[in-house]
């Protein structure tokens, strides 16, 4: 009872807030507070769900969305984590990296996307590549994050259980470093959504990028913030998902 | 009841049978940026087997740095640790250590927690969950085998860590200060514990530590270490009967022994407070 208290209630916190923040967004429109040519009425963009979804094939678009997605979070874990644990076990390497790594996680490299289409094309593969490149700097730093805040007593409890290096790293290291693994996982992934989506409407390519460049173009407001809402749907299933994926590989905290 | 032992018979060296641990003339230094200081300064003891020896001194006595060195986390030292008459270079699975910070694997179980050295060992899943069931029970955490350490308390989490280090079944149970951060009623009973453990597997210990109740709660010998360097002050024979139970400690010879040890160790914390004082004058703006 009051464990579903405890739960029930931040969700109907923050449900009720929402609610509330689109009755008043509804209300300011209708009261001619906002201008709704720039806003449109919370209750079109409500109905423009049904016509999005029909008349421009959104779950297509979803999954096209979804599998770019996909593959730059693929991209992510084997090169990301990858890359991390090198820089971390090679001193020299994260020495001489680690600011750069830095550096590239708060450049804009969506600027970067002529380049990309130069040498992948108009294709999928340069959106995935946009996300990964973005996603990227965040996962290798929280990976090293991670590896290098294992408490020291962990690692001398495997030293001295004359564990090989390579047992140290799959026993210790990487177990105790994978919530910040995850959390680097999830902020790399924000960035290569963002970017991904943000490439599909600059190239005019893919799915819901692709989308919504082209209902705002047709000036269609509700239709773009429905379609808005299927790109944070997106991100819904990529955060469930890790979320699950983190809860298995490691139960309890 | 038993009595304070005269200090001349109070011999360095363990019983008359061969020693399972021998501490030969370990000296170690280390270099700071105020110069070369000497942690460890030719320390030489032995343990017999199925002895408790505690190690006591000061903070900054070297302790700390005397349990790396025979558990085989530090090199760079002068002289030799021999188990069973092998001189040991690095970790060995003769010598299980508890460490004085909290050192279980949070993302385990307490199970898989206690079945890890067997999982090393390679031992079939089933076989390492019964042998893990059986230190288990012997710590008293039955009951509590599928719970994680975060559902633990301190004291529940140290005697984790110990059955995990005894599932390794070493030849010597190396601690370093493992109920340090607990209470002194938690301490107590879990001293209790380990008598109990330790009677039952006649199992040799070696214990570092600063609180001089413990040490003679528990141990057969308490040898005293002096202020930095960090040297043999005394090695005191605690005469106590067994088997022994936090109970003792209202005895009178339990005060006698707690007393000498404390004669002992004033004049070398006394030293230790100075340094420390002295360290922080000369920082000060």
């Amino acid at each position: 009872m009051n464990r579903a208290r405890r739960t029930f209630l931040p969700f109907a916190l923050g449900f009720g807030a929402l609610v509330v923040f689109i009755l008043a967004l509804e209300a300011l429109i209708r009261a001619g507070l906002i201008n709704r040519f720039i806003v449109p009425l919370p209750s079109q963009i409500a109905g423009a769900f049904g016509r999005v979804i029909v008349e421009e094939d959104i779950p297509h678009r979803f999954l096209v969305t979804a599998r770019e997605a996909l593959w730059a979070a693929l991209l992510l874990l084997l090169v990301g984590v990858g890359i991390g644990v090198l820089l971390y076990r090679v001193r020299l390497l994260r020495e001489a990296t680690e600011t750069w790594v830095a550096a590239l996680a708060s450049a804009p490299t969506v600027l970067m996307y002529p380049l990309f289409l130069v040498i992948f094309g108009r294709s999928e593969t340069t959106i995935i590549m946009m996300g990964f490149v973005a996603g990227v700097p965040a996962v290798i730093l929280k990976v090293i994050e991670g590896l290098a805040s294992t408490r020291p007593v962990l690692i001398n409890v495997g030293r001295s259980f004359k564990l090989t290096e390579l047992q140290l790293f799959w026993k210790i290291l990487f177990p105790a470093a994978l919530p910040t693994i995850f959390v680097g996982l999830r902020l790399g992934m924000i960035f290569a959504l963002i970017n991904i989506v943000g490439v599909e409407f600059l190239i005019n390519f893919g799915g819901l990028g692709q989308l919504i460049n082209d209902l705002a173009e047709r000036y269609d407001l509700p239709g773009t913030y429905a379609a808005i809402c299927f790109v944070i749907l997106v991100s819904v299933v990529f955060f469930f998902l890790t979320d699950r994926i983190e809860r298995w590989l490691r139960p309890v905290d | 009841m038993a009595n304070v032992a005269p200090i001349s018979s109070m011999a360095p060296r363990s019983s008359a049978a061969a020693p399972i641990l021998v501490v030969d003339d370990i000296v170690k230094r280390f270099e700071t940026p105020d110069g070369t200081v000497t942690a460890v300064d030719h320390i030489s003891f032995d343990v017999a087997p199925g002895e408790f020896l505690a190690v006591i001194g000061p903070s900054g006595c070297g302790k700390s740095t005397l349990f790396n060195i025979i558990g085989g986390l530090t090199d760079g030292y002068s002289g030799r640790v021999a188990v069973a008459g092998e001189t040991v270079k690095g970790p060995h699975a003769a010598i299980g250590m508890v460490f004085q910070e909290e050192s279980t694997f949070p993302w385990r179980t307490v199970t898989e927690n206690v079945a890890f050295p067997l999982e090393i060992a390679g031992l079939p899943k089933p076989q390492r969950i019964e042998r893990a069931q059986h230190f288990i029970d012997l710590v008293g955490l039955t009951g509590f085998e599928r719970r994680y350490p975060a559902e633990l308390s301190g004291g529940m989490r140290q005697r984790v860590a110990i059955a995990r280090t005894l599932a390794s079944e070493p030849k010597i149970l190396l601690m370093d200060e493992p109920f340090g951060a607990l209470d002194e009623q938690t301490r107590l009973l879990l001293g209790d514990k380990v008598l109990a453990i330790q009677d039952q597997l006649k199992q040799t210990c070696l214990l570092i530590t600063h609180n001089i109740t413990e040490a003679v709660q528990l141990a057969d010998r308490v040898l005293v270490m002096t202020y930095r360097p960090g040297t043999v002050k005394r090695i005191v024979a605690i005469e106590l009967p067994r088997p022994r139970s936090s109970e003792i400690v209202s005895s009178d010879a339990f005060g006698r022994y707690v007393a000498q040890i404390w004669g002992d160790l004033r004049e070398e914390a006394s030293r230790g407070m100075r340094d420390d004082e002295q360290h922080i004058a000369e920082r000060a703006p």
